[in-house]
Formats: C-alpha cells, sequence, structure tokens
C-alpha cells in the first residue's frame, strides 16, 4: 500500500516557540489515523501543514506523493476546520454550492454531491435555511459536508465530532468507516478517547512532539492498560 | 473561473445585507443633498447700526445688502450690538468715520466692512464726479463754444469676464465635483474593506484557501463582485448629482463617470488592502482618519499649488488629488478626455499597486 501522508522531520516554530519538534508520521492509502492529545498540543498547526496553509519552519511534507503546498493538490483533500467557517448569511445549500463551484464540479455532479453530502449529515431538511439560524451541531454537520463535497481521496478532520450529539457522531463514525472502505484516506483529530479506539493508527501528540505511534491494540500491549488515555499518564503527563 | 463563484456569493449576500446596501447606496445621496442646501444657500444679511449717517450713503448701503438701522444715542456701543445682535456699528463725525465689527464670525465680518469700504468709496466719487461736473458746467457756461465736447465724470464701471463658470457660480459649484468622487471614494472603501475583513475573522478565509483557488482568483472575485455594486453606486450618485441637484456641468457626464469608475477601483483596492491589516471592524475604522479624511484636504478644495513643497509632495501621493484634478477639469472647466488622460492613468497605476499587494498579502493566509 502506498503512504499517503507522509511527514518527513518537521519542525515548526512561530517566533522562537517551538509548535512542533521533528515530527514524523506516515499515513497509509485507506486508514483511519488519529492525532491525539490536549488542546495546545500543536495537532491543528500540524494540520494546516498537511492541508498546505503554512510551511514548516524545517522537514517536508507529501500528500500523494506531490510535495506540499501545491494547490492542485487540494482538490484532492477535504478539509474540515476546527472552527466552523461558514456564510452564515447564505443557505445552507448555497454554501455547499459555492464550494463546490470552487472546486470546480458540473452543475449535475454539484447537485449529486450536494445531495450525497447532506443526507449524509442529516441536513437534507435544513437546507434551505440560512446558517445563522444553525444551531452548533448543525453547523458542524454542514462543516463536514463541506470537506465532502468534492468526493476528495484524503480527508482532513480537525475535532469533527465536537459539539455533535452521540447518535449523530456514531452515525459521523460510521459514515467514516464506510469512507474508509471506498478506499478514501482519512486524518483525525480528537481529544475523545473512545473516538481513538475507532483508528486503525494513532499517533500521540503533546508539546509538539509524538510521544508514541501505533495501533489502538499495540499501544495498549505496549503499556499495559485497558484504556488509551492511560499512555498520557504513564508517558509522564504534566502533572505526573 | 473561481473568482466568478466569488462574485455570485458576494452579490448574493450583499442582496441579503439591506443595510449595508443602503449605505452604499442611499447615505452619499443624502449628504450631498445636505451639502448642497449648506453651501448654495442665500448669503448673511450683515446688520449695521449706523448714527448720523447721510441718506444717500445708508441707501447705498440698503443696496448692497446691508440692513441699516440709524440709532440716535451712542451709549455703549458695544452693548447695543451685542442686544439688538448687530454685526457692526457706523459711527460718523464728518470726515471721521469709526467702524465697530462683532467678529462673531469673521467672515460677515469681512464681508460688512468690504461693504462699508465700498459703499463710503463710491459715495466720495459720486460726490466728486458732482463736484466735478458741477465745475465743468460752470466752465462750459463761461465759455460755451469751446468745451461742450467735455464729458462729464462717470462712475468706472469694470467689465468682468470667467474663462471658467460665470458671476453666478458659488463655491459648491467648484466643490461639488471634489465632494462627488470623494463620496464614491469613500463609500466604495468602507463596505469592501469590511467585506473581506468579515471573511477572515470568521475563518471562511482559511476555509476558501484550503480549496484549489489562486489568491489572485480572490483579490479578482472580490473587485468584480463589489465592483457591480460600486458601479450601480457611482452611476446613482454622478446622476443624481448633475439631474437632481443640477450641479454644474461643463464637460461630459460620461468623463465624469469614467473618472468616478476608477476612483471606486482604487477605493476597492484599497479597501481590501487595509482591511488585511486589520483585525477588527474597529480597527478598520482607525484607517479612516489615516488613510481616508486627509484625501479630501488634497482633493482640491485647499488650492495645492500654494501648500509648502512637503504638503505639495503629500498632495501628489495621495489618489484623491488626481481624481479631484479631472473632475474639477471635465465638470467645472469643461475639459475633455485628453485633458484627464494623465490623472487617469495615475489612479489606475495606484489601483494596480493595490491589487498587486492585494495578492501578496494574502500570502499571509496561505503561502502558495
Amino acid at each position: 500500500m502506498a503512504s499517503t501522508i507522509v511527514i518527513k522531520d518537521v519542525c515548526k516554530s512561530f517566533g522562537k516557540k517551538v509548535v512542533l519538534n521533528h515530527i514524523r508520521l506516515t499515513v497509509e492509502s485507506g486508514q483511519i489515523y488519529g492525532l491525539i492529545g490536549p488542546s495546545g498540543s500543536g495537532k491543528t498547526t500540524l494540520v494546516k501543514l498537511i492541508v498546505g496553509m503554512d510551511r514548516p519552519s524545517q522537514g517536508h511534507i507529501h500528500v500523494l506523493d506531490t510535495p506540499v503546498p501545491h494547490l492542485n493538490l487540494l482538490q484532492n483533500i477535504g478539509y474540515m476546520a476546527q472552527a466552523d467557517a461558514l456564510y452564515t448569511d447564505l443557505t445552507g445549500e448555497e454554501n455547499l454550492a459555492f464550494f463546490a463551484s470552487l472546486f470546480k464540479l458540473k452543475k449535475e455532479e454539484q447537485k449529486k454531491r450536494i445531495a450525497y453530502a447532506a443526507e449524509l449529515v442529516n441536513l437534507i431538511p435544513h437546507l434551505k435555511k440560512r446558517v445563522h439560524n444553525y444551531s452548533g451541531g448543525m453547523k458542524r454537520r454542514l462543516s463536514l459536508a463541506v470537506a465532502l463535497i468534492q468526493d476528495p481521496q484524503v480527508l482532513i478532520l480537525d475535532e469533527p465530532t465536537v459539539g455533535i450529539d452521540p447518535e449523530l457522531r456514531q452515525s459521523i463514525w460510521a459514515e467514516i468507516q464506510r469512507l474508509k472502505t471506498a478506499g478514501k484516506t482519512i486524518l483525525v483529530t480528537t481529544h475523545v478517547m473512545d473516538e481513538a479506539e475507532k483508528c486503525d493508527r494513532l499517533a500521540m501528540v503533546r508539546d509538539g512532539e509524538i510521544l508514541t505511534s501505533g495501533t489502538p491494540a499495540e499501544l495498549k500491549e505496549r503499556y499495559n492498560i485497558t484504556h488509551l488515555e492511560e499512555v498520557f499518564l504513564q508517558t509522564g503527563g504534566k502533572n505526573a | 473561473m473561481r473568482a466568478l463563484a466569488l462574485v455570485k456569493r458576494i452579490f448574493r449576500q450583499m442582496m441579503r445585507d439591506k443595510r449595508a446596501l443602503a449605505l452604499m447606496m442611499i447615505a452619499p445621496l443624502l449628504i450631498l443633498t445636505l451639502l448642497d442646501y449648506l453651501l448654495s444657500s442665500n448669503e448673511v444679511i450683515p446688520k449695521l447700526g449706523v448714527n448720523q449717517m447721510d441718506e444717500p450713503l445708508s441707501e447705498q448701503l440698503e443696496n448692497m445688502d446691508v440692513t441699516v438701522l440709524p440709532y440716535d444715542q451712542l451709549d455703549d456701543i458695544k452693548k447695543i450690538m451685542i442686544e439688538d445682535e448687530l454685526d457692526g456699528f457706523l459711527h460718523m463725525n464728518g470726515e471721521d468715520i469709526q467702524l465697530t465689527l462683532k467678529n462673531a464670525n469673521p467672515s460677515t465680518a469681512n464681508l460688512l466692512k468690504m461693504k462699508v469700504q465700498q459703499a463710503i468709496a463710491a459715495e466720495n466719487a459720486k460726490n466728486q464726479a458732482i463736484k466735478l461736473s458741477l465745475f465743468i458746467q460752470e466752465f462750459q457756461d463761461k465759455a460755451p463754444e469751446n468745451l461742450n465736447k467735455l464729458e462729464q465724470g462717470k462712475l468706472p464701471e469694470i467689465d468682468t469676464n470667467y474663462i471658467y463658470g460665470n458671476k453666478e457660480t458659488t463655491f459648491f459649484d467648484q466643490l461639488s465635483p471634489i465632494l462627488v468622487g470623494y463620496f464614491v471614494f469613500f463609500f466604495v472603501f468602507l463596505i469592501s474593506g469590511i467585506a473581506l475583513l468579515r471573511e477572515r475573522t470568521t475563518g471562511t478565509l482559511d476555509r476558501l484557501l484550503a480549496t484549489p483557488i489562486q489568491r489572485r482568483d480572490i483579490v479578482f472575485g472580490y473587485l468584480l463582485g463589489y465592483g457591480l455594486f460600486a458601479i450601480i453606486q457611482t452611476m446613482i450618485v454622478v446622476f443624481y448629482a448633475v439631474k437632481v441637484l443640477d450641479i454644474m456641468l461643463v464637460g461630459s457626464l460620461w468623463n465624469v463617470i469614467l473618472i468616478n469608475l476608477t476612483v471606486a477601483l482604487v477605493a476597492l483596492s484599497l479597501g481590501i488592502l487595509l482591511s488585511a491589516f486589520a483585525n477588527s471592524e474597529f480597527q478598520m475604522m482607525q484607517f479612516i482618519p489615516i488613510a481616508i479624511i486627509p484625501q479630501i484636504f488634497f482633493a482640491g478644495i485647499f488650492p495645492v499649488e500654494g501648500m509648502a513643497d512637503w504638503l505639495q509632495m503629500i498632495a501628489k501621493a495621495m489618489p484623491m488629488y488626481y481624481a479631484g484634478n479631472a473632475l474639477v477639469d471635465v465638470m467645472y472647466k469643461g475639459l475633455g478626455l485628453n485633458d484627464i488622460t494623465f490623472d487617469l492613468l495615475i489612479l489606475l497605476c495606484f489601483a494596480l499597486v493595490f491589487i498587486i499587494l492585494n495578492i501578496i498579502t494574502l500570502k499571509k493566509y496561505r503561502k502558495i
């Protein structure tokens, strides 16, 4: 299997503050890869480097064998930011249509993809409503639908299930699994540990460094634990 | 083209934002109307109190739009003037003339002083002429045959010609072309600057940059999207000024529109550019006293030729200097396209530089 995301020895600092310190990470094609860590650990910075919004201070990133940043690569990356970035004065459908046209989808294709993405996140009945009337969870779901709109090869989801009720969280994870079987590669950041169990591979991030990585089973075995959060305690938490 | 998707979106958003639309379309008209009434309203008629004045001089003053109020007693001139709201008091004692001005408003005071001087001079001249003609009459009586062709003394009259405008021209006629351009500049700047700012603060700019859109497509999308509204606004302002307020327009209306559209383009690109350096709406407002207000001082309201060298340098770095110049040339002086080409080119250069800087500053948000 080819590696979809390869991160080689990446450092990133803003001024004197080092945010990412020699990150090495490989995501194989068709995997669900979880980046787990507390807030402020550098997950979002790493995600932004992978998407190509920012350049690493040192090191290289390749996505789909293309060096990042690369404009055409963005056609194949579905990105869901941590904060909902939606046009609140437009309706849900208009938001989806706008992003669809940025990805240059044809009219027919647009309609199909909008219907598919909206169906997936249970927003069909709300498509004609303006986004500023949406609840927090609905906005989150619309953001996910936007990330899926162009049918990308790679999905990068920054805390996708924050503010979403448990039932919908289940259905979103079920869909992430389904996208995986369709051959998509998915990188998810989260700080919810039971979501970590659903990933194929995990990387534990803290203070800009990867503490450890492997499959959930490997990690449990390695540290001789039953719950994944214990990894953080064992590797020396801030309070330990 | 991805820029077109942006244009469509901006159009939709704008049509739903009724307040912004009203600010852009109606506010400039309100201000122009108000100014039109304020500046072309009739001039003040000064009130002058007088003491021991000849009938002819008083008539002369009345003819010059001065209200003359005779007073017999003179206890305290200052008190009389303040209580009766007089602008001046003229006390005549034979050849000794004393004028007291209230000077609460210097321009009224100057006007009154000028009128009094003119009236007295005219009166004197008339007296001289009468004396002279009497003298000539006497002379002619004594030697009628030789001197009957001697003309009578007349008041000299100046025949005034105007190259631009006419004697009816008011300050507003020269000012209004500049104001039309300035309001287009100001309101386009306001709306476009805040629009991109909102895109940034809500995070949608980041999201936008996570799509394969090119930076220049974003800038062009914004220019086109808001340009559409700027064009409509410019048309409304220009037509309103010329057709409704009947502002003096000697040259071609199309040239006026052309200049204003160029001004709108400069304002649009400047607004989007400056908004990249503001983190909130309030910070955007902070640019107004720095970048927008000073423009009006150098747009031609105060003659730039008379300014100190360093001020002239500043003037020449301001887009409104060229816009004001071109607008006065066309609307007031009636010059043609050839005479404003230079100003238009400079304005386009400003716009081009701002657009390029825009594309570069977007690198702050995405490195590619």
